[in-house]
């Protein structure tokens, strides 16, 4: 496999660090090699969190250069839309939540907010194959993760990844009822 | 589920995911590490968090999170004494903290062996500053492994304390930000049996007194120990010459994360020049790199943050009389920075304009992403403090700010906290601020894990020297802007402390009150000499995930009565929790993926329209 590169962002407190693992142990049951990190400085914070992965062949460093991101997860709007310009390659994929966490200066009033429907005006513009997902009747918006990983799934989005690896993932890195609730909405969105 | 804290003790090989930093923790049990002390900071907190996942009674060593850097080297120091090999871990600035006793330490003689693990922060992810740590090993005299990704941190651990243990001395474990917070599959060894704890300190075994006469004695041995260690790190090949064959006679000297950056970019290469990769950036290992130079005519030196190998490759160019071109840094840019893929990309693009590729075009956007200021959590008490606190200064009041959750003061829309030095700081320059100042009354903040750590000689100073400040101490019970570490003050009680100090007006007040705090803050400004205010309300952040744990816990938020609300914004524009969302008419309501039902923002509203809904599981 050549190298596939995954930019996954978001806001401190959505939940991307179990996501991100989800996908990097995924991949790893796929039986291709992968490689992450998570850039995190003041997460906890409402600040922007990105974290990376990088698989197939010839992978060395888990950062990625500017525009060379296979795939873009967006957890966030405004986050998905600030990746499509730093991140995402030319016929990219990007696979974002249709979740609003709106930055200071928008509350503000200062600035406009990003909506849905720029991005979906960016992507295909520029030849972007986007997914948006529908989460919003998830209650609890740490769980909202799942929703997008299992559009992942259901899409075959990560070549050679299937829903069992995700959930051999899942099942490494949780247990009793926060497996069966997570695990629920994955295969609710994995069909 | 795979618990770490299995995962850690496992006794046979086997293979794992894991982080840098969870990796270190490993090594650290297969190396038989007896004694582990820190200062939490980013981007070392998850070796902490990892260690925190083995029970204390499963542990096989004992931990502290000591008060502060410099007490946690010689805690571990003191151990190493007893000849328990030991590991004290933190973040690049608390070298600073830690430098007067870590400087002493390469002229001991350390039996059982120390090993420090220094996560340093090119980029300033998360730090006030990106200082080149490698700076201080040089003048201490102690070698220096730096690993490019996890599965060498752990490697490289075990090469340190190996090291330590037989040379009986410190060395240095380097990480940088997103070495420590990689992951990747990494093979472990077994767990041999180790010894117990031991307490076998003589002071045959130094001289451990650096007294005058003694400390240039202590220092030639320092130098002796330093050779023997370059021996080891010779014998072991840390460093690595990779392909040999470069028909350009194009080689390129990197260490680190710069390394992997470097690899990556030579997979479009036109070409593949040589690589000499260094895992042991202190001392420099001569022979090796003078044989390097020889077989090339052109050698980059890519190297993150300051020109250190670049000077000192030179210098050993210079006197073996080689005549290779040695590239370093030759513009200000070449110094700042993470050496990131694409910082690495366009500098080789620089330096050997045939060596790659184009770089192919990203998407543009024809609109502008507004930006994402960090900024406090949902029911912060410190958003309910500076909410108040503003309320009871005038304009002309200086504040200064120090290290922690509250520096985000500064941001707006509070604007509180104008100037930041470092740990424990703002005493001092407040009181420098205040001298023979009669015209703006000067204010300064300070976290309560912070105030133990280096805030107390500061404030001490106020008392002995009279000086007319008034301190705000932002009192959350918690470690919180690095992950909610315990400190002091859940043995030693602040107030009590303050009051032992001398200080007669000390006040507490939790900050949910704002009428009460505003009041306070006014009275102990108009106090002559140092006043103190304990703004006090614990980590909501930390609160609400103890509270949603709780089988059957109901999550409450607030709603807004839109019948009720005249658009005033001040819960927006004065208070600004990030819960409160605002549509293009003006219109204001509740992001209920945020909002955790505190309140806090209720008394803000002059239409009292912040009412609370019923909730929800």
């Amino acid at each position: 496999m050549n190298p596939f590169n995954i930019h996954i962002t978001g806001v401190g407190g959505q939940g991307i660090g179990l996501l991100s693992q989800a996908l990097l142990r995924g991949i790893d049951h796929a039986g291709i090699t992968a490689i992450a990190v998570d850039t995190h400085g003041l997460a906890q914070r409402g600040g922007v969190v990105v974290s990376r992965i990088r698989c197939g062949r010839n992978i060395h460093s888990p950062l990625i250069r500017a525009h060379e991101a296979d795939l873009v997860i967006g957890m966030e709007v405004h986050e998905a839309m600030r990746a499509l310009e730093a991140a995402i390659r030319q016929k990219g994929t990007l696979v974002y939540l249709d979740a609003t966490w709106q930055p200071l200066p928008v509350r503000l009033g200062d600035k406009r907010e990003i909506t849905s429907g720029h991005i979906l005006n960016v992507c295909q513009a520029a030849d972007v194959q986007a997914i948006c997902v529908d989460s919003t009747h998830i209650k609890d918006a740490r769980m909202q993760n799942m929703a997008l990983l299992g559009t992942l799934a259901r899409h075959q989005v990560i070549p050679g990844v299937d829903r069992a690896h995700y959930h051999q993932a899942l099942a490494d890195l949780l247990i009793g009822k926060m497996l069966e609730e997570n695990a629920a909405i994955f295969n609710a969105y994995a069909g | 589920m795979k618990k770490l804290e299995d995962i850690l003790l496992q006794s046979s090989p086997f293979e794992e995911i894991l982080m840098g930093n969870q990796a270190i923790v490993r090594a650290m049990i297969e190396t038989h590490t007896r004694v582990v002390t820190s200062y939490p900071g980013s981007p070392t907190p998850e070796i902490a968090s990892a260690i925190y996942s083995i029970p204390d009674e499963k542990r096989p060593f004992y931990f502290e999170f000591s008060v502060n850097e410099k007490v946690a080297t010689e805690v571990a120091f003191g151990a190493a004494l007893n000849g328990n090999l030991s590991c004290v871990f933190f973040k690049s600035v608390g070298l600073n903290v830690a430098l007067d006793s870590f400087v002493q330490l390469p002229l001991m003689n350390i039996i059982g062996g120390m090993v420090l693990v220094i996560g340093d922060d090119p980029g300033a992810n998360s730090s006030q500053n990106e200082q080149d740590n490698r700076n201080v090993y040089k003048m201490s005299r102690v070698t220096v492994f730096e690993p490019a990704n996890p599965a060498e941190a752990y490697a490289y651990y075990k090469h340190a304390a190996a090291l330590a243990v037989r040379e009986q001395t410190i060395v240095v474990l380097r990480l940088t930000t997103h070495v420590c917070h990689a992951r990747q599959k990494i093979s472990f060894k077994k767990v041999e049996a180790g010894p117990d704890y031991r307490h076998d300190f003589h002071c045959e075994n130094g001289p451990y007194i650096a007294l005058t006469s003694m400390a240039l004695e202590m220092k030639k041995k320092s130098m002796e120990k330093l050779e023997k260690c370059l021996a080891y790190t010779v014998a072991h090949q840390i460093n690595q010459v990779i392909g040999s064959s470069s028909s350009q006679k194009k080689g390129v000297i990197v260490s680190g994360l710069a390394y992997l950056s470097l690899m990556d970019a030579l997979e479009k290469s036109h070409y593949q020049p040589d690589i000499l990769k260094l895992g042991v950036i202190h001392p420099l290992e001569k022979t090796g790199i003078l044989a390097f130079l020889k077989e090339h005519d052109q050698v980059l030196v890519l190297e993150e943050l300051d020109n250190l190998l670049e000077l000192e490759i030179k210098t050993m160019a210079y006197d073996a009389k080689l005549g290779c071109k040695i590239i370093g840094k030759t513009r200000s840019d070449d110094y700042i920075g993470e050496y990131t893929p694409d910082k690495v990309y366009a500098i080789l693009q620089r330096v050997w304009p045939d060596l790659l590729p184009e770089r192919e075009k990203g998407v543009r956007l024809n609109m502008e992403v507004p930006p994402r200021p960090a900024q406090m959590c949902p029911g912060c008490g410190h958003r309910s403090a500076f909410f108040a606190i503003k309320k009871a200064l005038e304009k002309e009041d200086v504040t200064v700010a120090d290290i922690g959750c509250h520096t985000l003061g500064y941001m707006p829309p509070y604007n509180l906290g104008e100037i930041l030095l470092c740990m424990g700081a703002s005493s001092g320059m407040a009181s420098g601020l205040a001298l023979k100042n009669t015209e703006k009354r000067v204010v300064a903040f300070l976290g309560d894990s912070t105030f133990f750590h280096a805030g107390l000689p500061g404030l001490i100073n106020t008392v002995f020297n009279n000086h007319n400040i008034t301190l705000i101490l932002m009192e959350n019970k918690t470690t919180a802007m690095t992950g909610h570490q315990d400190h002091a003050g859940e043995k030693v009680d602040i107030k009590t402390l303050l009051k032992a100090l001398g200080i007669d007006h000390v006040v507490r007040c939790d900050t949910y009150n704002h009428k009460k705090l505003t009041g306070q803050v006014k009275d102990a400004m108009a106090v002559k000499g140092i006043s103190v205010v304990i703004a006090s309300h614990p980590c909501m952040l930390k609160f609400t995930r103890m509270r949603q744990k709780k089988e059957g816990y109901v999550q409450q938020h607030v709603t807004i009565d839109p019948s009720q609300c005249n658009q005033s914004h001040i819960c927006l524009s004065q208070f600004g929790c990030p819960s409160f969302r605002r549509s293009e008419d003006g219109q204001v309501d509740i992001n209920l993926d945020l909002c955790i039902g505190d309140g806090s923002c209720r008394v803000t509203c002059p239409k009292n329209a912040i009412g609370f809904d019923k909730g929800e599981q």
